[in-house]
């Protein structure tokens, strides 16, 4: 039976069915029992599996996924959450020399199946270190998946299929739109669910695609609302590791165009590594150099400036503006 | 709330007792003025309102979040009353009463909250470093600084002690850890003052700790002692010999302040979910102002007119503290750009430019309501 969730929600309702399935799945973090986290993501899983499987734990990052990667060297399946993006970083040591390593080092003896999720990005007026974007900082460790949700069924599905992976995974809940509601068909069996490295065309057109991920996915997506002239494709990668380059190449071949969005900043950025393979692949098709709608390479600013700093539905336009300037 | 040994409390030094009593403590002698006490209690219940009203502004829209420290204020004040100009504090973010000791103006602690800034006044005017938002690094920077005052030979009656403020919760950090063992090695002149308010967040003190957190010293290799934090007299003695302690080079102290965080851990919280108000109810009866105000009054320290102008003198800075919030001004779009390198930057020269530009397109598209 369908039922209208929020996004929070659906991942909560996700969980819960991984937790149903798999007696190993365990929940991690800072607050995450009674309280259900800051976000209120974990909300009842205490309650109804107990505090040996929602596990609350003292306030250290680098203590949350370097004993979930012993736990997952034991057998268990735990999904760690980071209260905010900004302050994953203490737990970088474990993630990016052990957690991304450990099957390469095994020589594929081990698997690490943890799951860290993180609420990230920026757009709820929050102060400093909670509106951060370090999606690149993943993308660029090889060992880690990648993904990130932009609607409520898509991460009721992908949170469960991070679960079920049996490589680490980067879960980046876009936390501005954790109160959007969608219908999402809780009684679908998960082999039905599409993979959680397939991006989604989340609205087809024919004269310029937009890739967008996360939180952008919504904004770009009222950005083609708002062209009233062409008709503007968006695609939602879901995955930023691996990218599923299959279908960007397919829209941009189809339209000629491509925009990039994400609030990450622009150097460096997810956006970056699209337009070279965009370039490589397409290059006949474009016709028009690849635009980027990013974040500036800035620390995130103070929140009264955010709104300048996060790329919007004017600025998106202006992206496709300058691609059909061409 | 259930009790684990991190709760013992035999050892807590206390001058000052609930219902208002002097103990004198044969370690601790207290060498202070009436005039001084008075002061302690002006400085409590101004700071008490600043708290006051920055939750009432966040209510109102004006700010985006507040931490309040309602509960701590004998804590902060203690405390920041035992530092001397040259010292130099590392807060966390909740020390509005040590910013108010160290003479940082209220609405300088709001642009933070308000979002108009990430930080906002100069460290090294006020001795008094910016907030920490990330739990425990602070920690790690406040030993730094002591160990840069060690070698700058800075020691001695007039030199520099440093103090570092962090909660319960910030001492599961490995920040935290590697800092006390830091200061160890290096014997560093640093005073490590933790507020045990009982809670991080929605966990309360035992998912951080099995011992009294004041033990944690020893086994790094230095005095820890705990205090009454509520009690103002106990935490101005014990900082000021702990800081004296420090700058005669005799090396780190931790201290645990007993505590309690009266209200949420932010106006975004809900403790309703976590914790149960007869808690609170106990704590009541252990506030820091209410005790001193009946050892001022039973002394005869204090007549009724002195209690009467700190009120007034409270709503005073209260309406101060609203007016001077309010006309905080919004930042410029480009001063995003601002004040990310010493030295200028290409990229961010251009992305400046170009979004200089960018905006300027509205103003010449006629848009005046454009964003
Ligand atoms: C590294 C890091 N992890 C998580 C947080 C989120 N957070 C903010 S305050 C807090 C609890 C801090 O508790 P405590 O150290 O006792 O200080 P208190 O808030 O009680 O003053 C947490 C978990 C953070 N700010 N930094
Ligand atoms: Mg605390």
């Amino acid at each position: 039976m369908g039922s209208k969730l929020t996004l929070g929600r659906a991942i909560n309702t996700g969980l819960r069915q991984a937790m149903e399935a798999d007696p190993k799945v365990l929940v991690m973090g800072e607050d995450v029992g009674k309280l259900g986290g800051v976000f209120r993501v974990t909300d009842g899983l205490q309650k109804d599996f107990g505090a040996d499987r929602v596990i609350d734990t003292p306030l250290a990052e680098s203590g949350i996924v370097g004993t979930a990667i012993g736990l997952a060297l034991r057998g268990y399946r735990p999904v760690c959450e980071i209260q905010f993006d900004g302050f994953f970083f203490p737990a970088a040591n474990q993630t990016f020399s052990q957690l991304a390593k450990i099957r390469r080092r095994s020589a594929g003896v081990l698997s690490v199946p943890v799951v860290i999720r993180i609420p990230y990005g920026g757009g709820i007026g929050a102060v400093e270190h909670h509106s951060e974007s370090p999606e690149a900082y993943f993308t660029h460790t090889a060992g880690l998946r990648v993904v990130t949700a932009a609607t409520p069924e898509d991460a009721y599905w992908a949170i469960q299929q991070a679960v079920a992976s049996d490589d680490p995974v980067i879960f980046l809940e876009p936390k501005r739109r954790y109160y959007e509601k969608a219908e999402v068909d809780t009684d679908a069996t998960l082999s039905a669910a599409p993979p959680l490295d397939a991006a989604r065309v989340a609205r087809p057109g024919s004269d310029a695609t937009i890739v967008a991920y996360g939180p952008m996915v919504k904004t770009a997506l009222q950005a083609a609302e708002a062209d009233t002239e062409r008709d503007i494709e968006v695609i939602d990668l879901r995955s930023l590791a691996p990218i599923d380059y299959d279908t960007v190449a397919d829209s941009v071949r189809r339209t000629g165009r491509l925009v990039v969005v994400h609030e990450a900043p622009l150097t460096n950025g997810v956006g970056g590594e699209i337009s070279a393979r965009v370039t490589e692949e397409c290059f006949y098709h474009l016709e028009a150099p690849v635009m980027r709608v990013c974040g500036f390479d800035t620390p995130y600013p103070q929140s009264r400036l955010e709104e300048y700093y996060l790329p919007d539905l004017d600025r998106i336009l202006d992206g496709i503006d300058r691609a059909f300037a061409y | 709330m259930h009790y684990t040994t991190a709760h013992e409390d035999t050892e807590l030094i206390q001058l000052l007792t609930p219902d208002g009593e002097l103990r004198e403590h044969p370690d601790y002698p207290l060498d202070i003025s009436a005039a001084e006490v008075r002061g302690l209690y002006r400085d409590l219940v101004l700071v008490r309102r600043i708290d006051t009203e920055a939750v009432a502004l966040q209510r109102q829209g004006e700010l985006g979040l507040w931490a309040s420290l309602l509960g701590q204020e004998a804590a902060q004040v203690g405390s920041g009353r035992a530092l001397r100009a040259n010292d130099m504090v590392f807060p966390s973010y909740r020390e509005h009463g040590v910013a108010w000791c160290r003479d940082v103006d209220p609405w300088e602690l709001l642009g933070l909250f308000r979002g108009v800034t990430n930080g906002g006044w100069d460290p090294n005017e006020h001795g008094f470093q910016l907030y920490t938002i990330v739990i425990g690094t602070q920690n790690l920077h406040a030993t730094g600084y002591a160990m840069g005052v060690q070698r700058d030979g800075a020691l001695g009656d007039d030199g520099t002690a440093v103090i570092s403020y962090f909660g319960d919760g910030a001492t599961s950090q490995g920040d935290t850890n590697e800092a006390f063992n830091f200061a160890a090695v290096n014997n560093a002149p640093v005073v490590f003052f933790c507020q045990n308010n009982q809670w991080a967040i929605s966990e309360p003190l035992e998912r951080q700790a099995r011992v009294p957190l004041y033990q944690r010293a020893l086994g790094y290799g230095f005095p820890g002692v705990r205090i009454d934090g509520n009690d103002v007299l106990a935490t101005l003695a014990v900082t000021r010999r702990a800081l004296r302690s420090a700058r005669e080079g005799q090396g780190p102290t931790l201290i645990e302040a007993f505590t309690y965080r009266m209200g949420a851990h932010t106006t975004n919280d809900d403790p309703t979910r976590y914790r149960v108000s007869a808690e609170i109810d106990e704590w009541k009866q252990r506030d820091p102002i209410l005790r001193l105000r009946a050892y001022l009054a039973n002394q005869g320290m204090a007549t009724d007119t002195f209690f009467a102008e700190v009120d007034t003198e409270a709503d005073q800075l209260g309406e101060r503290v609203r007016d001077e919030c309010r006309a905080l001004a919004d930042p410029e779009p480009l001063d995003i750009f601002r004040e990310v390198y010493a030295e200028p930057n290409s990229h961010i020269d251009r992305q400046r430019a170009d979004f200089a530009e960018y905006l300027a397109s509205f103003e010449d598209a006629g848009v005046t309501e454009g964003r």
